[in-house]
């Protein structure tokens, strides 16, 4: 079936890195790029000093658009001045946690906006030779990436002498194989240096310390990378003057789930709500349901629960500091905010579930998939999440235990902050969030009684198999 | 280790658990809290290897100095710094200490962490120690006591993995029971430099494998049995042959090449079950050879000779035998005697050898050079564990080896009319039992039967390196000491002793030494490298000689 | 093992993008021998050593590790569906019965389904990042979204 038709960017949207997706009659050709205006920042940065651009994104207030939301100035001063070691550069493209979908377009239709602000932040970091990881299930973006760069080098923009300066640059393509722990910047460093995707120990291997070949290297996201093109092109100040002080920019999330009409879109940060979000502009959820659960932030997020109230502080009209309440649809799609509430922005990948849905079915899907990703190399993880599997699995074929709730909170409290990265929190967040927001319906599932000792031939299929 | 003077590196103060203490810069927080008597438990860090951190085992509580808007830490009423403590445990294997860090080793935090590591390992750990050989020595026993929780709560099936796999010719893997530390690839890497076994498969399914060409069949390849904590990777030797608790173990070293590896003697009523190596970092490191290794397996020898063996048919105890070898030599004129001694003899035992020398008037002796490839890790080229001291002690000649052609030469024409033969087999100098049996007396010391005693005239049963005392010096100058872990079988005496009373039935006198403390006595007061020191002094690591000495 | 000069002249260029250390091309060797023949068989995995100067082990521990390697041979078009939540609430699971009933794969099979007739495998994957118009799937490198029962023999039909 052709892909869906293309979709007319909402009114409450503000179109800057996706301003080109979706526009009828762009191609993904340098030409139509340059007819666009495109390489003009390119042009602008280089004859700017790369301290001033470090400077700039630095006042932009830039986050990482990967997940963290890191300050990206602050990432980029973490490279010593006076480096002597090579520094590389690497575009995370790796998009693969579950809700999320903006890099893909960019990639297969703009990927001339993310060359360009890769070679503008290789040019800030002194940075000669760097590598776009993209995941190995998208041939066609590779492919895509490979002949943009192969344009942007015919046409003086890559390789050597650029742009006639004398900064030289090049810029390779690899793929990935199907590893999700490839998305976190040292697996990433680890896979790329042709080993299995381990992530490394921080202290010692920081990346812009002990990055790429032990060399420094910054590694971003595909979306912060075309930011930078924007923050040169307005300057960082004016930058910052969208969204919110500390959640500065504009930031493109994906709506997924029980919604009418499902689809990305780009915002300034903090602009709209969770509820806006949802019933505005996705259409809100099925005539007749009720909005059960969400996911703000990609699935490693802790979920909301529809009728869930916070108290947060938030500015009076005179300045001062006030304490509110809200509810899950009001709390604006920033960083911020969506961390006081308990969750985070994370990916901006949202997914919605309404009341027909089973949560621990739901919990079930996302522990399959964390128990599959996990790499293996630490001990909470590798047993954690494969434990959490089994006990949602058995919950969910009848043999649920009463003491399954506490075990799973347990367990999930276990792995979080004792792993060497942070898929320790990503894997267990789900668990420890929807067995927090929705006890009533793991209890549901969790009759049956074990005994006080079990014996060594006590089986998970007695459980199973006795009725209550 | 050289014993340069370097410039001592800086020293930073540390509070552990409350106490302050100095330590040098680039010290490890897991090092430095071992220092001052607080053990972290821990499974994939070895202070030899690089380290991981992915046990996660070694979590201890860490505070940073609150510091001052001058940037200068805040003091407290007691002129210490404050701490900012962070809220989450933190390894303490790949950190070094720094300025001001204040460390918590056994707060609840810390304990609790350490539980859930411990259940988090148990749970797909299988049931296995009735039948472990690691059972005894077993990190995740100790550690389980210690500090893990008493009740499992884990009620799904554990994940099923391959078991007893023949990873390599000596070694048995048993993938269930492997906590993936780690520590066995790293050892092949770093150390063994034969990076032949990796992980396979991701997550909960991983464990070590080797490629199907390749075996984990380095000469290296036990070290990765010490140094797994559980009883993953297993000596196929050993497996299943003695508890662990039943072993008394000997600190002694290995004899099997010029190295001279720091070991421990296994043994148990009287046979010995094992070696491993003994920390020493002038020597070995925490590293043995598999060659050396298993060398204690001939002590058990069903060929082991018993007993004296007179003109090929009798078996007389020992004073019949030694007023045989009297009679014997009464036929032989001085210089008509030659000496074949060994390079795996101890000083000891050279320094007698070298009185029988003297007083026989012997002129063509030596040892028989043992050599084969070495390698730059521990192995020596030079298989004799003892060259040196038989150079030192004048047996050998100054290049080993060199008067053996004179020797055979002799002993064909028929010069030579006794021949003394201590621990080798004259056949390797190509001497022939049809040529050995012109002499008139073919005395040989020996632990097995060979070609020569099958031609001598006396044969004496001697000890083997696991049944004697005395000492050795490696290649490097360094005086290390074996030490008895089990008796010599039969009726078979250590060699110095047999040498004693040999030197005394030849030359007519009373056998001048009690003990060996009294032969090592008289070997210091006529060597100058031996001066001031004597058995007790050469300690477990042994002791660098002066290398003018030689 | 034959290599075709076309594909040693795309390995070396590979290598060549590497200039620190050839190790980094194992993943991209291993992805140009797959698209090639199809999966990476045990000679592959020796060859890919011998000419990274590793040893064996180094690229066996890849391709046990990353998912997208296959150690036999698929279909002769590969389906790729994807399981995790957004495609899950979309209809992935019956969607995936669909198309096993379509190709005559046993719908409870498990890592990469042959069809009898060998024209088809089917695997189930994690996320592919598309999650606002699931179900979707890939067949061979194309990439289908919103996809639905009735479409099935529509797309099936193209690489018949």
């Amino acid at each position: 079936m052709p892909a869906p038709a293309r979709r007319i960017p909402h009114p409450r949207e503000k179109r800057m890195v996706f301003a080109n997706i979706d526009r009828e009659g762009y191609t993904p050709d340098i030409e139509c790029y340059l007819r666009n205006g495109g390489y003009a920042e390119l042009k602008k940065a280089v004859t700017l000093q790369p301290a001033d651009i470090v400077a700039e994104v630095k006042a932009s207030g830039l986050r990482g658009r990967g997940g963290a939301g890191f300050p990206c100035g602050v990432k980029w001063g973490f490279i010593r001045p006076g480096e002597t070691k090579p520094i590389y550069l690497i575009c995370n493209a790796d998009e693969s946690e579950p809700g999320t979908f903006k890099d893909r377009y960019i990639i297969h239709q703009d990927p001339h906006q993310l060359i360009e602000g890769m070679i503008i932040a290789a040019f800030a970091l002194n940075v000669h030779l760097a590598y776009l990881y993209i995941r190995g299930e998208f041939p066609h973006g590779a492919k895509q990436l490979e002949t943009a760069i192969a344009e942007a080098k015919a046409k003086g923009f890559l390789g050597k002498n650029i742009l006639g300066t004398g900064f030289d640059l090049e810029i390779y393509v690899h793929r990935g194989a199907g590893a999700y722990i490839c998305g976190e910047e040292t697996g990433l460093i680890e896979s790329l240096e042709g080993k299995r995707a381990y992530p490394r120990i921080k202290p010692p291997y920081f990346p812009a310390v002990l990055g790429l070949y032990q060399c420094p290297t910054i590694v971003n996201n595909v979306e912060t990378l075309c930011h930078v093109k924007h923050i040169v092109r307005m300057g960082g100040a004016e930058y910052a003057k969208l969204g919110s002080p500390n959640n500065t920019g504009t930031r493109i999330v994906g709506v997924s789930g029980d919604v009418v009409k499902p689809g990305y879109f780009e915002i300034e940060v903090g602009s709209i709500t969770l509820g806006e979000l949802v019933n505005d502009l996705c259409g809100g959820v099925k005539p007749g349901r009720t909005i059960k659960a969400i996911i703000p932030g990609g699935s490693s997020a802790k979920v909301l629960r529809g009728d869930e109230r916070f108290k947060i502080k938030a500015k009076a009209a005179d300045g001062t500091l006030v304490e509110k309440e809200i509810g899950v649809l009001d709390i604006p799609m920033d960083f911020d905010t969506m961390a006081a509430c308990g969750s985070m922005a994370g990916s901006g990948g949202v997914i919605v579930m309404d009341d027909t849905r089973d949560m621990v079915e739901t919990l079930n899907n996302l522990n399959h998939f964390y128990a599959h990703e996990s790499c293996g190399q630490c001990t909470p993880c590798r047993e954690g999440s494969l434990w959490m599997r089994k006990i949602t699995d058995r919950l969910l074929a009848g043999g649920g235990a009463v003491s399954d709730p506490e075990l799973l909170a347990s367990v999930s409290n276990n792995i979080a902050g004792k792993t060497i990265c942070a898929f320790g929190e990503a894997c267990s967040w789900p668990t420890m969030s929807f067995v927090a927001k929705f006890p009533e319906e793991f209890a549901a599932r969790a009759k049956k009684q074990v005994p006080a000792f079990t014996p060594p031939e006590f089986l998970s299929e007695t459980l199973i198999g006795e009725s209550i | 280790m050289s014993n340069e003077a370097s410039t001592p590196a800086p020293l930073v103060n540390v509070q552990i658990d409350g106490a302050w203490h100095q330590f040098p810069k680039g010290t490890r927080i897991i090092e430095a809290c071992s220092q001052v008597g607080k053990f972290i438990p821990r499974y994939c860090y070895h202070a030899r290897l690089t380290s991981p951190g992915n046990c996660r085992m070694c979590m201890v509580q860490l505070g940073m100095p609150k510091m001052g808007p001058d940037r200068k830490p805040e003091l407290g009423p007691d002129g210490k710094p404050v701490h900012n403590w962070v809220p989450r445990t933190n390894i303490s294997c790949a950190q070094d200490v720094s300025e001001g860090l204040s460390v918590r080793t056994d707060s609840d935090v810390v304990k609790e962490a350490r539980k859930a590591v411990l259940e988090f390992l148990l749970i797909n750990h299988p049931l296995d120690c009735p039948i472990c050989d690691q059972a005894g020595e077993c990190r995740l026993q100790e550690f389980s006591v210690d500090y893990g929780q008493a009740n499992g709560r884990f009620l799904e099936e554990k994940v099923k993995k391959p078991k007893h796999v023949e990873i390599g010719p000596r070694i048995t893997y048993d993938a269930e029971r492997c906590i993936l530390c780690t520590r066995c690839i790293r050892f092949m890497r770093e150390v063994a430099k034969d990076d032949v076994i990796g992980i396979v498969n991701r997550g909960g399914q991983n464990y070590i494998a080797c490629h199907p060409d390749r075996a984990l069949d380095s000469n290296y390849s036990l070290n990765t049995v010490d140094l797994c904590p559980v009883g993953a990777l297993t000596s196929t030797d050993f497996r299943f042959k003695m508890r662990t608790w039943f072993l008394k173990e000997t600190k002694s070293i290995c004899t099997s090449c010029a190295t001279g590896c720091n070991t421990v003697i296994g043994s148990r009523e009287n046979l010995v079950y094992r070696q491993t190596p003994r920390e020493n970092g002038d020597v070995n490191q925490a590293w043995m050879c598999d060659y050396g290794r298993l060398a204690f397996r001939d002590l058990a020898s069903p060929e082991r000779l018993l007993t004296p063996i007179v003109r090929g048919g009798d078996q007389p105890d020992w004073n019949t035998a030694f007023a045989s070898i009297a009679n014997a030599f009464k036929l032989v004129a001085p210089g008509q005697t030659a000496v074949i001694a060994s390079g795996k003899q101890t000083n000891e035992e050279l320094f007698l050898a070298a009185q029988l020398i003297k007083a026989l008037g012997v002129t063509l002796h030596d040892i028989v050079p043992h050599t084969s490839e070495g390698d730059d890790i521990l192995l020596s080229a030079d298989r004799n564990p003892n060259t040196a001291g038989a150079k030192l002690l004048g047996v050998s000649a100054a290049t080993p080896g060199a008067n053996l052609p004179a020797i055979a030469d002799g002993v064909r024409s028929g010069e030579i009319r006794a021949l003394i033969v201590l621990g080798e087999d004259a056949a390797q100098i190509g001497l022939s039992p049809f040529a050995l049996k012109n002499l008139e007396v073919l005395l040989v010391l020996s632990t097995l039967p060979n070609a020569t005693t099958a031609a001598a005239t006396h044969v004496l049963p001697s000890a083997g390196f696991a049944e004697k005392r005395g000492s050795l010096i490696n290649k490097t100058g360094r005086l290390q000491r074996l030490n008895a872990a089990v008796q010599a079988p039969g009726i078979a005496r250590d060699d110095w002793e047999i040498l004693s009373a040999l030197l005394g039935t030849l030359t007519e006198t009373a056998p001048g030494f009690a003990t060996l403390e009294d032969v090592f006595q008289a070997m210091a007061a006529a060597t100058p490298a031996f001066a001031g020191l004597n058995l007790g002094k050469i300690g477990d690591l042994g002791v660098q000689l002066p290398t003018a000495s030689f | 093992m034959q290599i075709p000069p076309p594909l040693l002249t795309q390995i070396d260029e590979a290598i060549s993008h590497y200039p620190v250390s050839k190790r980094s091309a194992s993943l991209p060797l291993l992805h140009l021998f797959q698209e090639h023949f199809g999966y990476i068989s045990e000679e592959a995995i020796s060859w890919i050593a011998e000419k990274l100067e590793l040893q064996p082990i180094a690229i066996l521990e890849l391709v046990t590790f990353y998912p997208m390697f296959r150690r036999k041979p698929p279909g002769k078009h590969h389906i790729r569906i994807c399981k995790t939540l957004s495609c899950a609430l979309a209809g992935a699971a019956s969607l995936r019965a669909k198309l096993c009933e379509a190709t005559g794969i046993p719908a409870m099979s498990h890592g990469v389904a042959v069809s009898p007739d060998g024209k088809f495998s089917i695997e189930s994957v994690e996320c592919l990042a598309s999650c606002g118009s699931g179900p979707v799937l890939m067949v061979n490198d194309d990439f289908y979204q919103a996809v639905t029962a009735d479409e099935i023999p529509t797309i099936l039909s193209k690489y018949l």
